[in-house]
């Protein structure tokens, strides 16, 4: 019996192969790395020696909760409204949405300094009205407004699935049965949408706390996040110890802030929607 | 809608947009200068396509995102429809977890988890490149695989599980029902599985970023090295070229997928 139930769901061997190869091993490796030394024996300073790096780990995470918060406080609306307009009209917009979304990240990120740049559009407008000039790049606003620019579809997205198959029927009753407009939207809406916003906030976060590209571009080197860090100790083959302890610890962070987020959205509907 | 949503709308999506149209217009500039208009022409498509290296990076990266697209759906495929036959609730669970690692993990962390296995293992065999093409397909695949198995499993699971049954019933041998009655039914899943990992590998960055090696350069790597010289409209009018093939390729998989719903909304009718 047991053979036959394997033969069935022989099809995903490969698969499993590959994951435990691929994906398994890979993490094991930074495990690794990270609880030794260059020669190989094991030890405990790559670890302790993070403590060089608790003013990026605040940033980081300071930074990117900022963003997120920011991508919530924009994109709620935004899937909101989007889920009250005609159905034709909202694939259009949902379409516009995915463009950007599906540009590459570089693509945005640059494109954000085309505008923030000393000579850039801004600074043009500024120049042309007689205002001055103001240094953006470089700046912590400009690191968290790029945050914001590249993953703002990532929280209206899931937020958008959700709310678009709460049955319209269910607002009708509140209101029926005397809500008010906003007591519809807080009372219904908000706690029906919650799956959506849990992976929104996952979805912004952990791009924005691993990113490298938007902190050296929009950052202009002044400051280092996390994904700058790690990618600095991955070019040189002397610091990999150093940065998979990094790389380690962050996942770890995100893997304990997915599970407390988990907590709060009971189902895992609309978990993973692209 | 009323007047306030609407202005939001505009508001949110002019702010999405200005960069990008920013970009594009400044593509179409006259000279070097980024943040004055002096004239139009098409004189950095000319410098692009002028240097051999963007149709090298071109050519690489669509030949890593068809193989990386093709070898992901084939095994994905695969693993939804086994992973679908499983019993066991635990194996299931657990396979489904291990798979969506990749999903989850940042991409700098799978990144260089990979790239330490490839370097450790490269060392191993005494290999002087130790990351090339082989590295970087391997690294492709296995982020695109989580998402091939997801769009496939809505799939299986409104499929009436009394077909293949059927099938087996009437002498088909297990491969033959699979042809014949499951790969047919989720070939809508099948088709926007190879299509989402064709994108993702084309756009990816971060990954490859970690895991290729010098002498195999994509348009993403190839934009990063770009930037990160002085400002120049050429990457600009690289940009604008690769935006425009996202639109095209949005629009394709939108028609697909509102074919196939309107099909499938027949077939239940």
């Amino acid at each position: 019996m047991i053979k036959k139930n394997l033969l069935r769901s022989a099809a995903a061997a490969p698969h499993i192969v590959w994951s435990v190869l691929f994906i398994v091993f890979p993490l094991l490796f930074v495990a690794y790395f990270a609880f030794t030394d260059g020669a190989g024996a094991f030890t405990l300073e790559n670890i302790t020696s993070l403590g060089e790096h608790t003013q990026t780990f605040v940033l980081s995470i300071a930074l990117s909760i900022i963003a997120t918060f920011i991508c919530f406080l924009i994109g709620y609306p935004l899937a909101y409204i989007i889920t009250t307009a005609p159905e034709s009209h909202q694939k259009f917009y949902m379409l516009l949405l995915m463009l950007p979304m599906w540009t590459n990240l570089l693509i945005r990120t640059y494109s954000m300094m085309a505008i923030m740049d000393d000579g850039g559009l801004i600074n043009n407008i500024l120049a042309a009205l007689d205002w001055g000039q103001i240094h953006l790049i470089g700046t912590k606003g400009a690191v968290v407004f790029g945050m914001v620019y590249d993953f703002l579809p990532y929280m209206v997205l899931p937020i958008y699935t959700v709310m678009s198959k709460i049955d319209r029927r269910l607002l009708e009753a509140a209101r029926d049965l005397g809500c008010s407009p906003v007591q519809v939207l807080l009372k219904v809406i908000v706690p029906l949408s919650m799956s959506g916003v849990i992976s929104g906030i996952t979805m912004v976060f952990v791009p924005s706390i691993s990113t490298f590209y938007i902190s050296q571009k929009l950052g202009g080197g002044t400051f280092e996040l996390l994904g700058d860090t790690i990618e600095r100790q991955f070019q040189n083959e002397a610091t990999y110890n150093v940065g998979a302890a990094i790389a380690l610890v962050m996942m770890v962070l995100i893997l304990i802030s997915l599970a407390v987020m988990n907590r709060f959205g009971d189902d895992d509907e609309g978990g993973v929607v692209l | 809608m009323k007047l306030f949503s609407r202005l939001y709308l505009i508001l949110i999506f002019a702010l999405l947009y200005i960069p990008i149209g920013v970009l594009i217009l400044f593509s179409f500039n006259s000279t070097a200068n980024t943040g004055m208009l002096t004239g139009l022409s098409l004189y950095w498509y000319k410098e692009l396509f002028s240097s051999p290296d963007t149709f090298v990076a071109l050519k690489n990266t669509l030949v890593l995102a068809l193989s990386a697209a093709c070898i992901s759906t084939v095994i994905g495929t695969a693993a939804a429809v086994g992973i679908s036959r499983m019993k066991s609730k635990w194996a299931k669970k657990s396979v489904q977890s291990v798979t969506n690692i990749p999903m989850m993990n940042p991409d700098i962390v799978t990144g260089v988890s990979m790239m330490l296995l490839f370097v450790f293992v490269g060392g191993m065999l005494g290999l002087t490149e130790k990351l090339s093409f082989i590295t970087l397909l391997i690294a492709h695949v296995t982020f695109c695989l989580p998402y091939v198995i997801l769009s496939i499993q809505p799939r299986l699971r409104q499929m009436d599980k009394s077909l293949p049954e059927a099938a087996r019933d009437l002498g088909c041998t297990p491969l033959q029902s699979f042809f014949k009655v499951e790969l047919p039914t989720i070939m809508g899943g099948v088709v926007s599985g190879f299509l989402m990992a064709f994108t993702l590998s084309l756009d990816d960055f971060v990954i490859s970023y970690f895991t290729t090696g010098s002498s195999y350069q994509t348009l993403p790597l190839m934009i990063y090295s770009m930037t990160k010289k002085e400002v120049k409209p050429d990457i600009y009018a690289l940009s604008t070229l690769i935006i425009l093939s996202v639109l095209v390729l949005l629009i394709i998989t939108n028609v697909i997928s509102a074919r196939n719903e309107k099909r499938s909304r027949k077939e239940k009718k």
